[in-house]
């Protein structure tokens, strides 16, 4: 395989300490090597360039049933946004939702080597796998939702963490998914009866659990069976204001849990998308909303065990898609757009609604800056991922304007003074005129490849240089002795990345695309005790509830997952 | 004002797609060079040149250049798309899309269009002194924001959908119409002067529907109001204004709701 020397470039990689130093950075079969083990490398100057392990996204919705509905129900969002394909790329369209080829392209030209599904409903799982199977160059993994699934439900009501752990492993096996997922819990159930979960001690209706025994009974079983990725929990009353208390509420729930595993993770909490769940207030009207940002985030600052990601509100049109349908029939509501809905049997349910953050608002502006001050808040960058919940908060193709923000104070009141139409009114109600702090490039290292790398239990192959780790190097054209004059390079350079080497591949060469890399599935195979109990109740739901069988709810086979990678965890006891 | 004339040489196989006759994409460009830009048919890229002989040049700007076609474009799309000034004039029929996302300047076609008129267009004039087809005014698949801006008049009749998802501008119909008329319609005037069919004002919100002639079947989610004298395109008449859609949500102004409007005039 080819080897790789990159020369010159300035190096930052909070794993080693490495803090912008010109150090020489190795790829060799695959892997990263040291500098000194490479015997005819080819060559790359990195000189000027910004040199960081590949990204890694930890919540994002790139594949699956809802996101194809998304793209299904918006011709409109692919309007003279085609892209012809060139050389080894093949056409690319959408924007908020775009084609798997614009997604796989948007993250090579991001310089991102994994990224998570965040939410795959398993009775749909063999579409979601199909979708990543057609997502060429990176590598991916999917979570399960489990926070409404009847099963859960039925052992979390007696507290009974071994057999949710018994379902958890039989159905990560099942799905190929990887981790655990809990969208709004409960909440999503209670609807079926017009309900909802608008506090953790609200009941779900015939169930009769709350969402604080559905959350803590989750990370009990993620933590029993010593899974690589935390339970990674989307809250209830999203997006609701005032729903900062519910929020500090979930958070606490991991007080009473301690990480196992052996994956060097050390938080048993994710929280996912954080800026929809700080919100104070009784209304999104200005003399109500305001920011809690600060609140929240003191206290994963006073804990050590949990994670979160930023969820920023990007001011485009987009489409909001997820699992939790009573928000999403809220919305439908409140916009008067198009609103497609689904119910998936036993399991979970989604909803998906066009949306557009209008800077011209009060409430977006507000949005946007909650969604910063979570980044600009932590103490341990290692705890917050920047996302923008692709596409929820804003598009994928994003991700870059976010750093800008989070860098550069100037960028952010250019924001304030030019662009929101109520800046001085977001100024008043959140925290982000007080905040003067910018994050370094070692810092945005930590946020967007480290850290989420670590929480997902997978440090042991992405997030950094160190040797033996997975030969992912991306390379952005920002000198950061020289560009720091003007933020808008730093949005250029972290969306045209120079150079991405994947998996020891060339995938991005002087900007361009020219190989689509040897893409990924990864899983997770826990094995625990028999459990004879779990298996009569998986026979009896199929048999009585589900429309289909066994054998068509299986993801199997080269046909769904061509070239898995497979964890494997032993919980038995 | 610079004038470009287009002589069709040939017909299309298939159908031309050509976005670029635009006085916009003209502006600024010889005869020559607008003979190389480029056009599709299927996945194929052909030239204008190849379809048309071009005699004239663009103007300085889009509102010094007027596009002339002599000679049937029925199977040429997207005459007109994004224009922001000046003029076209077809001396024919056009294919769809004529006008499409339109926010200045003139089209004049003096022959009949196909559906998807004036799509999504917000400022302009579009005038067919023949017939239109359906999805004139209308909002793209899937869109939300149909016709928002300036004037289509179709002198002869119109297809279905017309003015689906409009929110401003105006659109009059000489003729007759089909069915769905201002479906969603959130804003703007619908003016038709023959008979309407069936699904008039379906789900509308906002906006103004007038019917001079007879409509088959009335949406039932209308109801009658009252008996008014108005003035509607320089002419004065007696109508009867119905309110709906009821099934609807409406807003309020000043505590009252605001209903869609349809006048049918006696």
């Amino acid at each position: 395989m080819t080897e790789y020397l990159i020369k010159n470039g300035f190096v930052y990689d909070p794993i080693l300490g490495i803090n912008g130093d010109k150090v020489d950075v190795a790829v060799k079969d695959g892997k990263m090597v040291d500098a000194g083990d490479v015997a005819k490398p080819t060559i790359i100057d990195a000189a000027g360039m910004t040199v960081m392990a590949a990204g890694v996204d930890v919540h994002a919705h790139v594949a699956g049933p809802k996101v194809n509905v998304g793209r299904n129900f918006r011709p409109e969002d692919k309007l003279f946004r085609g892209v012809a394909g060139t050389g080894k790329k093949r056409m690319e369209g959408g924007f908020s939702v775009p084609t798997v080829l614009r997604t796989a392209y948007l993250y090579a030209r991001m310089g991102f080597g994994f990224s998570m599904e965040a939410a795959m409903p398993p009775l749909y799982a063999r579409h979601t796998h199909e979708e990543i199977r057609d997502t060429p160059i990176i590598d991916q993994g999917a979570l399960p939702v489990f926070g409404n699934n009847w099963f859960v439900l039925e052992y979390l009501k007696e507290n009974e963490v071994e057999n949710t752990a018994a379902y958890i492993a039989w159905l990560l096996n099942q799905t190929k998914g990887f981790g655990v997922k809990c969208v709004n819990p409960g909440g999503t159930e209670s609807w079926g009866w017009g309900m909802n979960c608008e506090t953790v001690d609200d009941v779900v209706p015939y169930f009769d659990v709350t969402p604080r025994q559905i959350v803590s009974g989750l990370i009990a079983a993620d933590e029993y069976l010593g899974l690589p990725h935390c339970m990674h929990v989307h809250g209830n009353s999203l997006g609701e204001p005032g729903n900062y208390e519910i929020t500090l509420d979930t958070l606490k729930i991991a007080e009473d849990y301690k990480p196992n595993n052996d994956f060097g993770r050390e938080v048993v909490l994710h929280n996912t998308h954080l800026q929809f769940h700080c919100y104070g207030g009784e209304s999104y009207a200005s003399k109500s909303f305001e920011s809690k940002s600060k609140e929240v985030v003191e206290y994963v600052n006073s804990v050590d065990n949990i994670s979160y990601d930023l969820g920023v509100v990007t001011l485009d049109e987009t489409t909001t898609m997820t699992a939790d349908g009573p928000f999403e029939h809220h919305l439908s509501h409140m916009n008067n757009l198009k609103w497609a809905n689904t119910d998936v049997e036993l399991e979970t349910g989604s909803g998906i609604v066009p949306f557009i953050y209008n800077p011209k608002t009060f409430i977006a502006g507000a949005q946007w800056a909650v969604g910063l001050e979570c980044g600009l808040f932590i103490k341990d960058p290692m705890r917050a991922y920047i996302t923008t919940d692709a596409p929820n908060a804003g598009p994928l193709c994003r991700y870059p304007r976010v750093y800008k923000w989070l860098m550069s104070v100037k960028a952010r009141d250019d924001m304030l003074d030019n662009t929101l139409k109520y800046g001085d009114k977001v100024r008043e109600r959140c925290y982000i005129g007080e905040l003067d702090r910018e994050i370094s490039l070692y810092e945005l290292a930590m946020m967007t490849r480290a850290g989420p790398a670590k929480t997902l239990g997978l440090g042991h192959m992405f997030g950094s240089l160190k040797p033996g780790l997975e030969g992912d190097v991306a390379i952005y054209p920002y000198n950061p002795e020289t560009d720091t004059d003007d933020p808008e390079k730093i949005e250029y350079a972290f969306g045209n990345s120079a150079y991405l080497i994947k998996g020891g591949r060339m995938i991005v060469k002087e900007g361009e695309i020219v190989d689509m890399g040897n893409k990924r599935t990864f899983w997770v195979d826990a094995k625990v005790n028999e459990n004879p109990m779990v298996e009569r109740d998986i026979a009896e739901k199929f048999r009585r509830y589900y429309t289909v069988t066994q054998n068509n709810y299986t993801v199997e086979g080269p046909h769904y997952v061509p070239n898995p990678y497979v964890i494997e965890v032993d919980a038995t006891r | 004002m610079a004038k470009v004339t287009l002589t069709p040489t040939q017909t299309p196989t298939l159908f031309l797609e050509a976005e670029n006759i635009t006085p916009d994409v003209f502006a600024g460009k010889s005869a020559a060079e607008i003979a190389a830009l480029h056009a599709f048919i299927g996945k194929t890229t052909v030239t204008l040149g190849e379809y048309f002989t071009i005699e004239g040049a663009g103007g300085e700007t889009a509102a010094d250049t007027t596009i002339v076609i002599n000679g049937d474009v029925s199977r040429v799309k997207y005459i007109g798309m994004k224009m922001t000034a000046g003029e076209v004039i077809v001396n024919g029929s056009a294919d769809m899309y004529v006008g499409g996302w339109m926010s200045g300047g003139k089209i004049t076609v003096n022959g009949d269009i196909d559906a998807f008129a004036g799509l999504g267009m917000t400022g302009g004039e579009l005038i067919v002194n023949g017939n239109a087809g359906n999805y004139l005014g209308a909002a793209y698949r899937g869109d939300w924001r149909g016709m928002q801006g300036g004037e289509i008049r179709v002198s002869g009749n119109a297809g279905s959908d017309v003015g689906t998802f409009m929110r401003g501008g105006t659109i009059i119909v000489g003729g007759n119409i089909d069915v769905h008329v201002g479906t969603h319609m959130e804003g703007g005037t619908i003016i038709v002067k023959g008979d309407a069919k069936t699904r008039v004002g379906g789900q509308m919100v906002k906006g103004t529907i007038y019917v001079y002639g007879d409509i088959d079947v009335m949406m039932p989610g209308f109801q009658y109001r009252n008996d008014v004298d108005l003035e509607v395109d320089g002419e004065e008449g007696h109508f009867a204004l119905y309110e709906g859609d009821m099934g609807e949500r409406h807003s309020k102004r000043k505590g009252e709701v605001i209903y869609g409007q349809l006048y049918m005039k006696y």
